[in-house]
């Protein structure tokens, strides 16, 4: 772990001040429509784990590929989901950015290379190499980044897909989101090593990185090295960027198994106010930086009254898109 | 016209689509060097290279997840699973990625990809690899099945599932890797979902799939010794399922039987049935029967496969039945 991460330009430091601060607005407002029964099911919150979406997100290129997980809504925004379309598709409206057949687990957003949230634990990462393979294959420079949370590290799909991007020299980037928690029980309760993904990365001839997943200066500085080394064809990277949740996993869950000291001591580390005062205290206008709160708050408020005003997803299209014909049809 | 083993029909078949698309590859365990365990892939190594034909890791997620990320990104992967049995492995890739990946996220992703598998018994290989998973896989929404019974069919559906935009699951019969037939000459494309009149008669309609065909045609030779005129239906394919060549056939002879190696439960016979009961009712002139392995994991010793998988014997036995 860099003491003093190489600090990106101005404009991006603001940028990733935005990008989180527009997430932010964003999981509230899902959760405030949850709390209103406008959004149903279930959804998984990125509340206090922004710097790292804002952080990687900004060290990409727009034809680079990213997968997501469950805990998605944060990804999908940042590599240009409509944020509309988003809070639609949670809200089961035909307009969503699945029309309403994904839901909070599953946006995607292909248009901006944005390749999907996936709600088995572990799957993406697979799928990760292989959108890498292709880029390989193609001859392209392009770099492939899948997120995943901590409880990720301890299944099957971890290892394998680690072992082949290792194996194929791919062009991807596995971005553990360690929030200490994979659901209810703390991760080092279950893991034989301390640091879940970063201690598995010897394994597959991988330097460990772990680091502070709330600093968004630390987590840019972070992946534009990986991110420039899968470029230059030297391979993968596993970062570890240590975090925490403000809430439960779920909406379901209130997050009671937490002592209350840790939950203070995080809150205290929240990304944002840190990177706010940093960038306050290297002379960036406090006015700027109000603007944007005020912008994306508003941002926000419009992509909720949008997404209320449409329509619900219309069953007439139920049966259409499970084969590439449009439809669904199985039999002659 | 050529003959060829249905084995070295599967190789014949990726080369042919490897040679016109520099966007099919193909990987697997064993499926470069080794030429594959089954020897399917033999050749194909040395004539497209190994950024094209790539071995991997015993890792069947890593296998299909490369092949699913692949096929979004504009190449046509064909992925060997080594045996079928090997799909409880990546199950959640099969079933919860690759099949619902267009459907949930509306269109937006398309996964022309293969998989490839050895399917079915006959080789005496025991339980956990001899199983038959086509219906495993007809029940998932999102994909296709395919079930060749002949090297030519090998050559002409292969060329259809790479070529399809969907996700095939391409199922190769363990048991008709050795056995021989002539094959088109130059270029072969079959079409998906479309069954195929292995013989035709007027007095019963035997639908089977893959190995079973093969004995179907054996039973039938012998009920047409004593008078009874089958006609045999190689469906070819579960998904899409000719459903209009079967109910066609019936409302010729008036009698279906299906003659299946999976388990007995929810085998593809078992949905033939139920559609041919509801939608052909007053064409039957006696009860649909299932001809199928009971409902056991499948034994290893000679005399206990042979006892488990329908012969030609109990094909033929059961017709009679059948027949009263």
């Amino acid at each position: 772990m860099k003491a003093s991460p190489v600090l990106a330009d101005m404009e991006t430091r603001v940028g990733m001040y935005r990008a989180q601060v527009r997430v932010r607005y964003f999981e509230k407002a899902a959760y405030d429509l949850f709390l209103q029964n406008l959004v149903k099911g279930t959804s998984h919150l990125a509340t206090g784990q922004e710097a790292i979406a804002a952080g990687v997100s900004a060290a990409l290129r727009p034809d680079d590929y990213v997968f997501a997980t469950y805990r998605g809504h944060a990804h999908a925004i940042l590599r240009g989901a409509p944020m509309p379309a988003v809070l639609a598709e949670l809200m089961g409206r035909e307009t969503g950015l699945m029309g309403g057949k994904g839901g909070s687990m599953h946006l995607t957003y292909v248009a901006n290379n944005f390749m999907g949230s996936y709600a088995i634990v572990g799957a993406h990462l697979t799928i990760a190499n292989g959108t890498a393979w292709s880029a390989q294959y193609r001859g392209t420079d392009q770099v492939t980044v899948a997120f995943f949370g901590d409880g990720t590290t301890n299944i099957g799909a971890f290892h394998e897909a680690l072992n082949l991007a290792a194996t194929w020299k791919l062009p991807v980037i596995f971005v553990c989101e360690n929030n200490l928690y994979m659901e209810y029980t703390p991760i080092s309760e279950v893991t034989a090593v301390p640091r879940p993904a970063a201690d598995r990365a010897s394994a597959y001839g991988l330097a460990p990185v772990a680091i502070d997943g709330n600093d968004a200066d630390v987590v840019y500085a972070t992946a534009l090295e990986a991110v420039l080394r899968a470029r230059s064809g030297d391979g993968p990277s596993l970062i570890e960027a240590v975090t925490y949740r403000h809430g439960g996993h779920s909406r379901a869950d209130p997050g009671k198994y937490r002592p209350d000291s840790e939950v203070a001591e995080w809150l205290a580390k929240d990304p944002i106010p840190r990177l706010r005062d940093r960038l306050l205290s290297v002379g960036v206008d406090a006015s700027l930086l109000d603007r944007i709160d005020t912008e994306a708050r508003s941002e926000v408020d419009q992509a909720r009254e949008e997404a209320k005003a449409a329509p619900l997803a219309d069953p007439a299209g139920v049966e259409r898109q499970v084969f590439a014909d449009g439809g669904a049809q199985w039999r002659r | 016209m050529a003959t060829m083993t249905y084995r070295d029909a599967v190789a014949a078949g990726l080369a042919q689509e490897m040679a016109r698309d520099a966007s099919v590859v193909l990987i697997g365990e064993d499926v470069g060097a080794a030429g594959g365990v089954f020897k399917a892939t033999v050749g194909l190594l040395d004539k497209f290279g190994p950024t094209r034909v790539r071995d991997t890791p015993i890792s069947e997620q890593a296998i299909l997840g490369a092949a699913m990320g692949a096929a979004m990104t504009g190449l046509r992967p064909v992925a060997e699973l080594m045996f079928a049995d090997f799909l409880s492995v990546g199950h959640d890739l099969v079933v919860n990625q690759i099949a619902k990946a267009r459907y949930m996220t509306n269109g937006q992703i398309t996964l022309p990809l293969v998989v490839r598998f050895g399917n079915g018994g006959g080789l005496r290989f025991g339980a956990q690899h001899s199983q038959s998973v086509e219906g495993w896989l007809m029940a998932v929404p999102g994909l296709k099945v395919v079930v060749p019974s002949t090297p030519a069919d090998v050559i002409g559906l292969m060329a259809a599932a790479v070529r399809d935009d969907d996700p095939v699951m391409f199922l190769e019969e363990k048991a008709l890797y050795s056995t021989s037939e002539e094959v088109p000459d130059g270029e072969h494309v079959d079409e998906l979902g479309t069954a195929r009149i292995r013989r035709s008669g007027s007095d019963v309609t035997i639908v089977a799939l893959g190995t079973m065909v093969h004995r179907a045609l054996g039973a039938a030779e012998q009920l047409a010794a004593t008078g009874t005129d089958c006609e045999v239906i190689d469906l070819r394919s579960l998904v899409p399922l000719d459903v209009s060549s079967v109910a066609a056939s019936v409302n010729k002879t008036g009698r279906l039987f299906t003659v299946e190696e999976n388990p007995r439960l929810c085998g593809w016979g078992a949905e033939v049935a139920s559609i041919i009961a509801e939608e052909c009712f007053y064409d039957l002139d006696s009860p649909i029967r299932r001809i199928t392995a009971p409902h056991i994991p499948l034994p290893a010793a000679d005399s206990l496969e042979d006892a488990t998988i329908p012969s030609v014997d109990r094909i033929v036995e059961s017709v009679r039945r059948g027949l009263g």
